[in-house]
């Protein structure tokens, strides 16, 4: 809280100032400007500096780096270090990788969610209160409690069933997480919101169960199905604990592992290491950046359920 | 008809059942049943052995430590988080110049994985190098050893999480503080409260079911800390940043316990919902819903 009155305690009579704010609100009258920059440019310089300070080591040279006090204004730029963090790790490949891993797992998840949800949603079939009562009961359950058991199973089906689900496979990475109860849960109640005659008056005229859900359903719910598709996106992408227990071949790892193992085998090289780590989150930066409005909505949407 | 619908319904909903039952129900049931075997992951017999593991678990002086960091970490990120992220969509709550680059600044902290947060955080860090120590050598503050330093590392880990999850704590405020209406402020104001007393005495209560929100959200992902523990410290020095959740991957993956690994699962499982179940208990006596 104390940041909060912190601009009024800079003023010569601060506290007045703060209590007469609401006359005067669109600008303090003992200030030029909006009071609220001197805690917004600070906060915002915070905010910002590892991301500035990870692209200035990273175009310094490895000297330049390991000097103390440091260089804050490297001499020439040195894109060397992101053709040489290229040459020791695939990092394109770690990008496609997570690309193909986190789409996949997206559009399986908008697909099984889709039609389990609206199935939970306006079907009455046997066993369905047993069977939702199950899915919910996943939903509570952190995912430390069922790794190791997921891991004997990925093991296990890679080698008996199928092995591009197995370990060392893009496969495993995809499969456990290819439908998840939050997404049935979410579209579920989503899909009851939606009014009942659309899909009553296509049944009448002759339309499958399955054509409806494409045709009319789908459509209306294009809000919800993006928030899933943000949500599971971000959480694909970033995901690191279960490809580390499913991944040791370099040629199936994942962004964010790929850079962890590229990190374990690079520790002290600092100019090597950030040129690699721009590489790794500039992708992800720039989806966000483009989908801003998206990505936001869809966070704030997971809050104001609870509201 | 009726027949149809049973079939319909159990022909939509198959697909992502099994998969759900598979990677999560069976996988629930199946570790609480190791949890009671001696599980070694490599030899074929698993004898039960009761609640051995349990047992153990309350004796082993790593997991005590554990607890120790993990609650610690927890009291510190959660309240830590929610207060930046109050303060950042308070002031990002206006109309004012730059509003859209401020908003963004924060927001960018959310496309950033915790694994490349780490990694920027350990340079800015690093004892002989980072840049944070010469910060502090401006300011007069001696050389810190920071990661390196058991009694300092699990507060750069804070920190660092911090700054990785405000972005999500200010979207939620962010809001939240829009739903807040501003005939309310407004009347708030004609009657002669200032703006402190409105916040404190409107805008809060307004804001408190995004509160419990973040507080319960934060605290289950706090509980959980992993990644960035793996990256910058490994657990140490000296077992100084173990957590929960470290102790239970090194257990299983690393020594292959996995019986005493899985009982640290449910034994995390159980501390998770006894703070959840109190965080809603004393959550709805401070939280005001407006309908």
């Amino acid at each position: 809280m104390t940041a909060l009155s912190a601009p009024a305690r800079s003023g010569t009579d601060g506290r007045d100032a703060l209590a007469r704010a609401p006359r005067s609100r669109r600008r303090g009258w003992w200030l030029p400007f909006s009071p609220w920059h001197l805690v917004l440019i600070p906060a915002t310089v915070i905010l910002l500096f590892p991301f500035v300070w990870l692209l200035v080591t990273s175009v310094e040279t490895p000297a330049e780096a390991l000097h103390f006090p440091p260089v804050l204004d490297p001499h020439v730029i040195r894109f060397a270090n992101y053709s040489d963090a290229l040459a020791s790790a695939p990092f394109v490949r770690f990008f496609v990788n997570s690309a193909i891993v986190s789409v996949l797992t997206v559009l399986s998840n908008l697909t099984l969610c889709a039609l389990a949800g609206y199935a939970f949603a306006r079907f009455r079939f046997l066993g369905r209160t047993a069977l939702f009562a199950v899915l919910m009961g996943t939903l509570m359950v952190p995912f430390q409690v069922t790794m190791i058991p997921q891991f004997i199973i990925t093991k296990w089906l890679g080698v008996h069933v199928l092995a591009s689900v197995g370990i060392n496979h893009l496969g495993a990475l995809i499969l456990p997480n290819a439908a998840t109860a939050f997404g049935i849960f979410f579209l579920r109640q989503f899909f009851k919101t939606l009014p009942l005659e659309y899909e009553e008056s296509a049944r009448v005229d002759g339309a499958n169960r399955l054509t409806v859900l494409v045709r009319i359903v789908l459509p209306l719910a294009t809000p919800a199905l993006a928030t899933l598709a943000a949500l599971t996106f971000i959480d694909s992408w970033n995901n690191f604990l279960w490809p580390l227990i499913v991944t040791t071949s370099t040629s199936e790892m994942t962004l964010p592992l790929g850079l962890a193992t590229f990190q374990g085998a690079h520790s002290t090289q600092w100019t090597l290491l950030m040129a690699g780590n721009v590489m790794s989150l500039v992708p992800m930066l720039v989806v966000f950046f483009v989908a801003q409005r998206y990505f936001i909505r869809s966070v704030a949407s997971t809050g104001l359920a609870g509201t | 008809m009726l027949s149809s619908e049973h079939f319909a319904g159990w022909a939509f909903v198959t697909p992502g059942v099994v998969i759900i039952v598979l990677f999560g129900a069976v996988p629930i049931v199946w570790s609480a049943v190791m949890s009671f075997q001696s599980d070694n992951g490599l030899s074929p017999s698993t004898p039960f052995v009761g609640t051995a593991n349990y047992r153990e678990l309350l004796h082993d002086p790593v997991v005590t430590q554990a607890i120790q960091h993990t609650l610690i970490y927890t009291a510190l990120f959660v309240p830590g988080t929610m207060l930046v992220g109050l303060v950042l969509a308070v002031a990002m709550n206006r109309k004012i110049r730059f509003i859209a680059f401020y908003r963004t600044a924060a927001y960018a902290t959310m496309a950033i994985s915790t694994i490349s947060e780490a990694i920027v955080f350990i340079w800015l860090f690093d004892p002989s190098y980072g840049i944070v120590n010469y910060f502090f050598s401006l300011i007069g503050v001696p050389q810190q050893q920071f990661l390196n330093s058991p009694s300092e590392a699990l507060y750069v880990i804070v920190a660092m999480t911090i700054w990785g999850w405000s972005g999500f704590a200010v979207v939620i405020y962010l809001a939240a503080l829009q739903g807040v209406p501003e005939t309310l402020l407004e009347a708030a104001s004609i009657d002669g409260a200032g703006p402190w007393r409105t916040f404190r005495k409107i805008t809060l209560p307004l804001l408190s079911p995004a509160s419990l929100f973040l507080a319960v959200w934060l605290t289950i992902n706090a509980l959980q800390l992993f990644d960035e523990v793996y990256l910058s410290t490994s657990g140490g020095p000296l077992n100084a940043t173990t957590v929960l959740v470290y102790y239970l991957y090194t257990e299983a993956f690393e020594q292959f316990n996995f019986g005493y690994a899985s009982a640290i699962a449910y034994f995390l499982f159980l501390v998770i919902i006894v703070i959840t179940v109190i965080q809603f208990w004393v959550g709805k006596r401070f939280t005001h819903y407006r309908s």
